[in-house]
């Protein structure tokens, strides 16, 4: 779950050519070594093809030395979770059918981590 | 610079259609010509405003295939995407072309055929605008509707009730849409027991899955009154983008893009909110409509669903919005709804809205929404 971290301390997930400081990025970090706290939260029952169903999505802020940093990342508990509760990033090795959607399978990559209520 | 008019303006009916997206393109163009009363070799540039007619359909090059379905050769063309704002840059490019001088008379046509693909099938095409880091996760449209809902809700002490109150106002403005999907009132009981979709909001909270077509004629003023003494001026459209990744946003209830294509409409046109008399707004999902009546100015940060509570965004009320009953009745395919807003405006601006007239409208306002906010533009037009 690798961050850039930009010059101006700045860190952002995914990481980009170019940071919010409009510079380039200096160092990364891993997210899964940290917890995060959710900002909010949705459970989809619409998912598109290859999705599991429902499908409970988080918003979630790391603080990293002091530094926030937010991701999105599926629940692993389902609806069990609120704003405000500590959450860990666990590994799953595929989270949606690759092919099954629209995107080209080689075009990303399809493992990553879900949030685990700690 | 000389002012920029709209001297015609068509769209078909929305909903459910048996033609496709170049039938729909042909019969919104044609009848803005007639409309304008403009010859098609007349139309020096002709701009095409649609997200994903190859994705849906497999039809690409859909520009030049309605310039010449519609004789208008060789006026220069061009396909405009920005997702779901397509609409409303095709035109921001249309404005361009006539206050450069580049063009004398300008088509805009906005146009998507989407109802013969499943729910899913049509969610993920729209879903393909996401970073990948989002979309192996399954996150889509709505889901990033219902991420925003509740964390709004909370942070404002919103009732839940104030977003199925947006259902029930645009409903109930729809009914007098002829072109409409949905000409049908519902009830705020019927709108929060309907089925979850993304948590908290149900299928009431989000707009339909839709085919149809819109058009507008631009010309300078100067030129318009060659064709007529009824014409609506454009004197601001400003665009601008927010993070592609969502959840990149200090704040995600407010909406960067909207703040500033605003900013930018109102200082073009040296207005301000309270200037404006009538907006058509993105209401794909119910939230949205209270984030850009927030962002757009027309309500404090936090109080747009006060605004809905106390009636004054319904017709009659001191700030009505979306009298076509927006995307939510009036449907949203994708390309055309920014086109559509415009010619919601349009006919509200002429006087000729009929059942859905708000008055003596003056000044008004069309936002339309790319993806989750991420591509904005905002349109303001003032009565000739």
């Amino acid at each position: 779950m690798e961050a850039y971290r930009y010059p101006d301390g700045s860190i952002t997930y995914p990481g980009h050519p170019i940071g919010p400081g409009g510079e380039e990025p200096v160092d990364t970090v891993d997210l899964s070594d940290y917890t995060a706290e959710v900002i909010t939260w949705t459970t989809s029952t619409a998912a598109p093809p290859g999705v599991r169903e429902p499908n409970t999505l988080a918003i979630v802020e790391f603080d990293v030395d002091g530094e926030p940093v937010r991701a999105i990342g599926g629940v692993t508990t389902g609806d069990e979770v609120a704003i405000g509760d500590e959450v860990r990033p666990v590994y799953v090795e595929e989270l949606r059918e690759p092919g099954a959607g629209i995107r080209e399978p080689d075009s990303q990559e399809w493992d990553g981590y879900r949030f685990e209520p700690v | 610079m000389e002012n920029v008019a709209i001297i015609g303006a068509s769209m078909t009916q929305f909903g459910r259609r048996d033609g496709w997206v170049l039938d729909l393109l042909s019969e919104a163009g044609t009848a803005c010509l007639d409309d304008a009363g403009v010859s098609p070799d007349a139309v020096d540039h002709l701009y095409v405003s649609n997200m994903a007619s190859g994705e849906f359909e497999g039809q690409t090059g859909i520009m030049n295939a309605i310039a010449h379905d519609l004789a208008a050769m060789p006026a220069y063309t061009a396909r405009i995407d920005q997702t779901s704002s397509s609409g409303g840059a095709g035109v921001k490019h249309a404005w361009q072309s006539v206050a450069s001088g580049a063009s004398d008379m300008t088509l805009l046509v906005g146009a998507e055929k989407m109802t013969h693909r499943t729910t899913p099938e049509a969610t993920d095409v729209i879903a393909s605008i996401t970073h990948p880091v989002e979309y192996k996760h399954g996150v889509t449209l709505p889901s990033f509707a219902g991420l925003t809902a509740r964390l709004y809700l909370d942070t404002y002490d919103a009732p839940r009730e104030s977003l199925g109150k947006v259902a029930v106002k645009n409903h109930k403005h729809g009914v007098h849409n002829p072109h409409a999907q949905f000409r049908k009132e519902v009830d705020l009981d019927t709108v929060l027991e309907s089925p979850i979709v993304a948590d908290p909001l149900r299928l009431y909270d989000f707009c339909p899955i839709t085919d149809g077509s819109a058009a507008l004629m631009f010309c300078p003023e100067s030129v318009a009154k060659e064709y007529t003494d009824d014409y609506v001026l454009v004197p601001g459209v400003g665009g601008a983008t927010d993070t592609h990744v969502v959840h990149e946003r200090a704040d995600p209830t407010t909406m960067r893009g909207v703040v500033e294509s605003s900013r930018i409409a109102y200082d073009m046109a040296d207005v301000g909110p309270d200037d404006v008399d009538v907006a058509e707004l993105h209401d794909m999902f119910t939230i949205l409509e209270f984030l850009q009546s927030e962002d757009l100015g027309f309500f404090e940060k936090g109080e747009g669903w006060k605004a809905i509570e106390e009636g004054r965004t319904e017709m009659g009320g001191d700030m009505p919005i979306n009298p076509s009953g927006g995307l939510k009745s009036k449907g949203h395919p994708l390309g055309a709804s920014g086109v559509a807003q415009v010619y919601e405006i349009y006919e509200q601006l002429m006087g000729e809205a009929g059942k859905r007239q708000v008055g003596d409208a003056d000044t008004g306002l069309a936002c339309n929404v790319g993806g989750f906010g991420n591509c904005v533009i905002t349109t303001l037009m003032e009565a000739n």
